[in-house]
């Protein structure tokens, strides 16, 4: 079983939601990205979203777009990435899941990209530009490997579009809390909670929710329905704030902790 | 059989790579163009607006002195450059325009390069009363001042892109971002024949007035059809106006001229389907100018519609059968051509179109003087005069103390 499957299963027993963090892979250096991961960990982080730069990220808002840029300029490429995770599988076991375009995917090669990430310990892929309706070399080329193809659903995905993306995907479904880019929002759709509760009638596979999430109460609201919430723009942003300061990785960790935190109090309140 | 596939596939190329947010959208967007092509109304409206409002027919002109001077094929120009908005980009913005008020949407978004598509979406945008925002590079926005004025004019919203090489290839990203964010109110009307299925489809179709108009004339005056059929290629899709409708028509042979900037050799170019690879960008696989790791190259050329690193995936298809060949002319070479066309037919033409001319001008002499080859004059150059002005300035005094010695 892999360790998305096993994480999610986990956490069930627990009756608890899965916290996931996005950061781009190389921005301000892949060191940073390694040291970061393993703080992650450490504040109570179930699932690390890891961004493969690209130079045309169109599903992504001016936080994420910077970091991509940044971590480009710093000439990171998917196959260091890769690496990287092969080195930090010797000290987490943490499901890592990379999320990337398509471009370079494909050019990096379809089924070398899902054996190099097998042999690396990369657990699945989000392609955000990579609707099932295309990804069939994809999702055969990770067929029987366990590698997990993480396909996305939005406030505009019909019956027939959320019945196909669940079939197709493994590891968990990936719901778009909003019709737009990646990037902090004050506030979410109402329907929120009636779209994934609708998706969870359709679909036995875990779905987690991200775009626009920044804050505790929005991460507890979330879990009333998801099982995982995902959070990236605003991690993105607190990096970027604190990227001169000696105790960077600290901050970076203090803030993260503050939402999976916010997981946890939910729970000890319900339990109350 | 006939392409693209039910998926919007060309061969191994096109598709639909994109958020899924948007796959319901292009699923309304290629249904209600079904439905709308099957409406003798739309067809009517269509017409109407391309014959009365755009001035269509274009005229097929016989370039008697350009066939003179460059001692060649017999030399037959379409001339697009003289519709409604300067360029041939108005006959897909009228079609695609009626479609968002069929589908009763209220908003339309573009992008742009050269400005031609902006000003073209602009124009029906106010023919049809819709709010309308037009998204173009800072870079573009520079070259092309004049055309932004005239969308500002036509009471669009011109938004400056910042982002990437702030050219056509980044006003496209950005668009795609409203459109994911607004995709319930707006219509993205792409200019090209490229993006995600059913685009590069639709505005082929919109786009193959051309060819057809083109056929009829060249019968009428020449007897029978052309040997070969000549267009610039940017995204491609005055080209693949002129090119698609003579497919079944082995005999005549289809060229298509990409930009090759300061020359293929320093790499600074837009000659995607001579020097790309296999690859996805903007919702679809065509060719793409990148590097070893799937990163998007930055295009060059001097003219801005041309300054695109991928290409429609219909043309890369052509490639990969061979029913088109792709070349390339450089910067020079086309204001060489701009100025050739300008003094000896009179029309200034559009940098892009210029590519086409100076393919002919360097390749003239190859071709038998019997062939006929009509090239597609896509738009007009008045855009380009300032920016081209400052290059040329100094040839054209040169020659003023030549003429007077």
């Amino acid at each position: 079983m892999n360790r998305i499957d096993k994480k999610f299963r986990e956490l069930k027993r627990q009756k608890k939601k899965a916290f996931i963090a996005f950061l781009t892979a190389g921005d301000f250096g892949l060191k940073t990205t390694k040291r970061l991961v393993l703080e992650f960990d450490k504040r109570g982080v179930d699932i690390i979203e890891l961004g493969v730069p690209f130079s045309d990220p169109i599903a992504d808002g001016p936080t994420i777009q910077a970091s991509s840029e940044r971590a480009l300029r710093r000439g990171t490429r998917l196959q260091d990435i890769i690496k990287m995770v092969g080195e930090l599988r010797k000290l987490t076991d943490i499901p890592i899941v990379l999320m990337g375009y398509y471009n370079p995917v494909l050019k990096y090669g379809i089924k070398k990209f899902v054996s190099d990430c097998v042999r690396h310990g990369v657990d699945g892929v989000i392609v955000p530009d990579l609707p099932p309706d295309e990804a069939d070399e994809l999702t055969a080329a990770a067929k029987k490997t366990g590698f997990a193809t993480i396909f996305l659903l939005s406030p505009t995905s019909t019956a027939g579009r959320i019945r196909l993306v669940s079939k197709k995907s493994k590891g968990f479904i990936y719901y778009v809390s909003l019709t737009g880019i990646t990037g902090a929002r004050a506030m979410l759709p109402k329907e929120l909670i009636s779209r994934v509760r609708l998706i969870k009638r359709y679909s036995d596979k875990p779905v987690c929710v991200g775009f626009g999430v920044s804050r505790p109460e929005q991460v507890r609201e979330i879990a009333r329905a998801a099982d995982g919430i995902i959070v990236g723009s605003a991690i993105v942003k607190e990096m970027e704030k604190g990227a001169k300061r000696k105790d960077f990785i600290k901050r970076v960790g203090d803030y993260v902790q503050k939402l999976t935190s916010a997981l946890t109090a939910d729970r000890e309140a319900s339990h109350q | 059989m006939r392409l693209p596939d039910k998926k919007g596939h060309f061969g191994v190329f096109g598709g639909k790579y994109i958020p899924e947010t948007l796959m319901v959208a292009l699923d309304e967007l290629e249904r209600e163009y079904k439905a709308a092509k099957k409406d003798r109304k739309f067809k009517t409206q269509l017409d109407y607006y391309l014959s009365d409002f755009a001035g269509r027919p274009s005229i097929l002109y016989y370039a008697e002195r350009l066939t003179k001077r460059l001692k060649g094929p017999k030399i037959y120009l379409k001339r697009e450059d003289l519709l409604h908005t300067g360029s041939h980009k108005i006959n897909n913005t009228l079609g695609q325009g009626l479609l968002t008020v069929r589908m009763g949407k209220k908003r339309i978004i573009a992008e742009t390069g050269a400005g031609q598509h902006g000003v073209a979406t602009a124009t029906v945008a106010a023919l049809f009363g819709l709010e309308c925002e037009i998204f173009m590079g800072e870079e573009d926005i520079e070259r092309q001042a004049l055309n932004v004025f005239r969308m500002r004019l036509l009471g669009s919203k011109v938004t400056p892109v910042t982002s990437g090489s702030k050219t056509l290839k980044d006003a496209m990203n950005e668009a795609m971002r409203d459109w994911v964010t607004n995709v319930r109110t707006t219509h993205y009307c792409i200019g090209s024949v490229a993006g995600p299925h059913p685009f590069p489809m639709m505005v082929r179709d919109f786009q193959t007035v051309i060819g057809k108009e083109a056929k009829r004339q060249i019968l009428k005056s020449e007897g029978r059809l052309p040997d070969y059929l000549l267009a610039c290629v940017g995204g491609g899709s005055n080209s693949m106006g002129l090119f698609y409708p003579f497919f079944n028509d082995k005999k005549v042979k289809f060229i298509g001229v990409e930009a090759a900037g300061r020359g293929l050799s320093t790499g600074l170019h837009a000659a995607t389907l001579e020097k790309g690879e296999i690859g996805v960008l903007h919702g679809s696989k065509s060719y793409l100018l990148q590097d070893k790791s799937g990163q998007v190259k930055i295009a060059h050329s001097i003219s801005a519609g041309l300054d695109y690193p991928g290409v429609g995936p219909e043309h890369a298809y052509f490639k990969s059968i061979g029913r088109a060949k792709y070349v390339s002319v450089t910067d020079d070479e086309a204001l060489d051509a701009f100025q050739l066309l300008s003094e000896v037919e009179g029309i200034i033409p559009a940098l892009e179109s210029a590519h086409a001319i100076a393919y002919l001008a360097k390749n003239a002499r190859k071709h038998k003087k019997a062939d006929i080859v009509i090239v597609c004059l896509s738009g007009r150059g008045d855009k380009d005069v300032d920016m081209v002005s400052k290059i040329l300035d100094s040839r054209l005094r040169g020659n003023d103390n030549k003429r007077t010695q």
